[in-house]
């Protein structure tokens, strides 16, 4: 049963179109990647499943239930959390502070303590520097933060935008570290990267994506060895 | 001839012949609101200037009355020909733009945060001018000193004809202004700076140029409209020539005629002043504030339903019906 | 040459009267912050929540702190109005057009008020005591308004650091989307926002209303002052206002009693001016 799916969905900003007529899905427990080139419209399409962008045309359901065209904040409240592209924390606010902003929804609210030991006892690091602005961490714990708030909304699938972008390879492999530990928690992931090699290791299943259209589709350890990979490897 | 340009000219005799129509008992009425009509659509345009390439400014009374209350005071205290009087006001005016351009365009200030440093701005124009009521007189204003005949010398005519001619000649010139701006590089420069100003900057336009010569050069011309309405009024007041009030109906007038083209100020103020003289005869005397607040009122209703201005929703509408046929015929 | 006990005498008063300025700096700030959007208009809400005072004090006999909460409320339902008639339509215009949106609002409250009201200044006759210490003399009238704006200023401190939905305001005006992604309605924290800002407008009317009358425009005598503060502070920026708020109070005050009322009203624009020139980002500048 899938949790999420998209079928023929069509999105842009403006008159630019970025995606053209993308399906795919996602079932509960699974772990998916959507790699491809900068500009392939990865980005794009986490957005429109969020709920940031409206699709212009296609389906996209979550659970069964339709959510294309609502905002932002109703699709998140349906289990979805997304973590953003840069990541996006909030940087005046402290790390604690950061946390409870993930737990902004009521059902959150309710089990904010036992979410916040959870995110504390994968992110160490968070615990120790809960009083600190979130503006001064370093990239890396930014992202930790970021991956950590989306977890306080206790969601049923996590997006993840180029969770590597702007990290030394030291923090890349620790994040994708993490993303792992979390994933084995249970968690059903959607990750976006440009990083092939290390996200396929990660995930069960990917889609190629290229100028807005998915070009391939198939299980992590097939895809690895095509000649894509390669290619997109080198186009780094 | 294309009907436009026949209609055009058409328009321009007919505003050329106005004071000798025979409109009766009404001319002066007429003549007078036509005079108000051109120089504030003069005064309209110079800000579009500024605000068609999103440097909006809410204050432009500062400049209106710098150019009133310099030539006035000139003239009044050191007899000073308003025509010289004029050119020092501008200069004078677009010395404080320049002050308020340059740091503004250095430090990217733009937006509600633009609008609101010049705003205060023009505030401090009118509370100077309140301030110093030993020479300006205050809240209370002052008036043109008469020269007691018509001369040209002191700008000062008896006859309103003569006004009517002087600010017809002046709207055609800041028309032409206007024009000149529209069809020139700068205004190809000044819509990249208003789209992406990294971008037009790492073409190598220079932005800081451009906005502070496109500021002074509004903050001029209004001066010189300043000057033109002193010279007509024979009497300046800081509420009525600086201040929110007075920017507010400005940008009000154009933005609701239409920013983007030539006689965008031009119906906007005609039909913002028709609308104020005719609340002001409907209501008199009789309910002192309800022609202001019916006022107030139509330009919230305005700004939120017509967004695009007149011309803007008159264009969108036309778009839509030429659309429409052909969705039917698929 | 000024005796010094009359510089200590006005420093203080201006200490005073920057705490109401810093009211209304801040509630403007605080809308703008959040929703991104200045309301030329917010001095003229403070106005007519002086009239609401002014007139369930005077002409139905209220006890002046109950008739300051009826102010406050009304000021918050007042925000709230606005918000919802007035800004949510045009959320996603120009800003030219929100700014004129808000102006028009201006022009509306001042002719209402005079059409209702009239020209007329109007004040509430308080018999309050007056103290004096050292030589200087502190009236209530000033001392009650001031200690009142600092209980609220901390209040406003700690609802927007330690209650949620404060830090959920905070959260928004550093990152719309990201707090969307949070599963908060944009919407529900502006209504939120503007009632707090409308509620301060009408705190600030009542503390304003025991030293000065009311009249329609009102919003003329300390709208520009609380527009050279905010741009003075940072727009946006909440200390900065804080800051801006007393330095423009002390000088309005110490030049007022070195010269003239008028040149410290001169000297602070000249001040504003020249700041302009140099950090036209404000004080503590924000960064965009």
């Amino acid at each position: 049963m899938s949790l999420l799916e998209l079928r023929g969905v069509t999105a842009g900003y403006g008159h630019f179109t970025a995606l053209w007529d993308v399906s795919l899905s996602v079932a509960a427990g699974e772990a998916v990647a959507v790699v491809g080139p900068n500009g392939a419209g990865k980005t794009t399409l986490l957005r429109v499943i969020s709920g940031l962008i409206a699709p212009r045309a296609g389906d996209l359901a979550f659970e069964g239930a339709a959510l294309g065209g609502k905002p932002a904040y109703e699709i998140v409240a349906h289990g979805i959390a997304h973590v953003p592209e840069g990541r996006r924390i909030f940087p005046a606010l402290t790390v604690s502070d950061n946390l409870k902003m993930g737990a902004y929804l009521p059902a959150a609210r309710r089990r904010f303590a036992e979410s916040l030991e959870r995110v504390y006892a994968l992110f160490p690091v968070l615990a120790e520097r809960r009083a600190q602005r979130a503006g001064s961490l370093s990239g890396g714990e930014q992202q930790m933060l970021a991956i950590g708030r989306a977890l306080m909304s206790r969601p049923k699938l996590i997006l993840l935008d180029e969770p590597s972008m702007g990290l030394a390879p030291v923090m890349v492999l620790r994040v994708f570290d993490l993303i792992r530990r979390i994933r084995e928690e249970g968690y059903t992931i959607l990750v976006v990267e440009q990083n092939v090699r290390q996200v396929l290791k990660l995930v069960d299943r990917a889609y190629l994506l290229e100028v807005g259209r998915i070009k391939m589709e198939g299980r992590a350890a097939e895809l690895g060895e095509q000649d894509f990979v390669r290619k997109a490897y080198v186009g780094l | 001839m294309s009907p436009g340009r026949a209609l055009g000219l058409a328009l321009a005799a007919l505003l050329a012949a106005g004071p000798f129509l025979p409109l009766g008992g009404m001319q002066e009425y007429v003549i007078h609101v036509m005079v108000q009509i051109f120089i504030w659509s003069f005064i309209g345009g110079a800000w579009s200037l500024m605000g068609r390439f999103g440097l909006v400014s809410l204050g432009h009374g500062a400049f209106l009355g710098l150019g009133a209350y310099a030539t006035t005071l000139l003239w009044n205290f050191w007899g000073l020909t308003p025509w010289l009087g004029g050119v020092l006001a501008v200069l004078l005016t677009a010395v404080v733009a320049v002050i308020v351009a340059y740091p503004c365009s250095r430090f990217r200030v733009i937006g509600h945060y633009f609008a609101l440093v010049t705003l205060a701005v023009g505030e401090v124009v009118r509370l100077l001018i309140i301030a110093e009521r030993n020479w300006t007189g205050g809240s209370l204003g002052v008036s043109l000193r008469p020269a007691g005949r018509d001369s040209l010398v002191a700008m000062q005519f008896a006859d309103k004809r003569v006004f009517y001619y002087a600010a017809f000649v002046l709207w055609l010139l800041g028309l032409w202004v206007w024009a000149r701006v529209d069809r020139s590089m700068a205004r190809s420069a000044m819509e990249a700076i208003g789209e992406d100003e990294t971008a037009a900057a790492s073409v190598g336009i220079h932005i800081t140029r451009f906005k502070i010569g496109i500021t002074v050069l509004s903050a001029s011309l209004t001066a010189v409209g300043g000057v033109a309405y002193a010279q007509y009024i024979s009497y300046v007041n800081p509420d009525t020539l600086a201040g929110i009030g007075v920017s507010l109906r400005i940008v009000f007038a154009v933005v609701l005629g239409g920013m983007y083209s030539l006689l965008g100020a031009t119906v906007g103020t005609a039909l913002t002043i028709a609308l104020g003289e005719y609340l002001r005869i409907v209501f008199g005397l009789k309910f002192i504030g309800m022609a202001e607040t019916i006022y107030g009122l139509l330009l919230i209703v305005f700004i939120i339903f017509l967004p695009s201005g007149i011309y803007g929703s008159l264009r969108g509408l036309v778009a839509r019906v030429g659309r429409a046929p052909a969705r039917a015929g698929v | 040459m000024i005796e010094p006990i009359f510089l200590a005498e006005a420093a203080i008063n201006g200490i005073m009267l920057g705490g109401i300025l810093a009211l209304l700096a801040l509630g403007l700030n605080l809308i703008f912050g959040v929703i991104d959007i200045v309301w030329i208009a917010y001095v003229d809400l403070v106005m007519v929540c002086m009239y609401v005072l002014y007139f369930v004090v005077q002409v139905y006999g209220w006890p002046f702190w109950l008739g300051a909460l009826a102010a406050m409320a009304f000021g918050a339902a007042l925000g709230v109005g606005v918000h919802l008639l007035i800004i949510t339509p045009i959320l996603g215009s120009a800003p030219v057009n929100q700014l004129l949106a808000t102006g028009g609002l201006l022009f509306f409250l001042q002719s209402f008020a005079t059409f209702l009201w009239t020209t007329d200044h109007k004040s509430v006759r308080l018999a309050l005591p007056s103290w004096e210490i050292g030589g200087i003399f502190l009236p209530a009238t000033r001392l009650i308004p001031f200690a009142i704006s600092i209980l609220a200023l901390v209040g406003l401190y700690v609802f927007l650091t330690r209650t949620y939905v404060g830090t959920a305001i905070r959260a928004v005006s550093q990152d719309r989307e990201a707090m969307a992604l949070m599963g908060a309605s944009p919407q529900r924290i502006y209504i939120v926002t503007s009632a707090v800002g409308g509620l301060m407008a009408g705190l600030a009317g009542a503390l304003l209303l025991f030293q000065y009358s009311v009249h329609p425009f009102f919003g003329g005598q300390f709208g520009p002052l609380t527009f050279m503060i905010c741009v003075l502070g940072g727009l946006g920026n909440m200390v900065g206002a804080f800051v801006a708020s007393f330095v423009m109070s002390e000088i309005i005050s110490i030049a007022g009693v070195v010269w003239s009322t008028e040149m410290g009203y001169v000297i602070a624009f000249v001040v504003f001016i020249v700041m302009i020139f140099a950090r036209p980002g404000g004080i503590l500048a924000r960064r965009q």
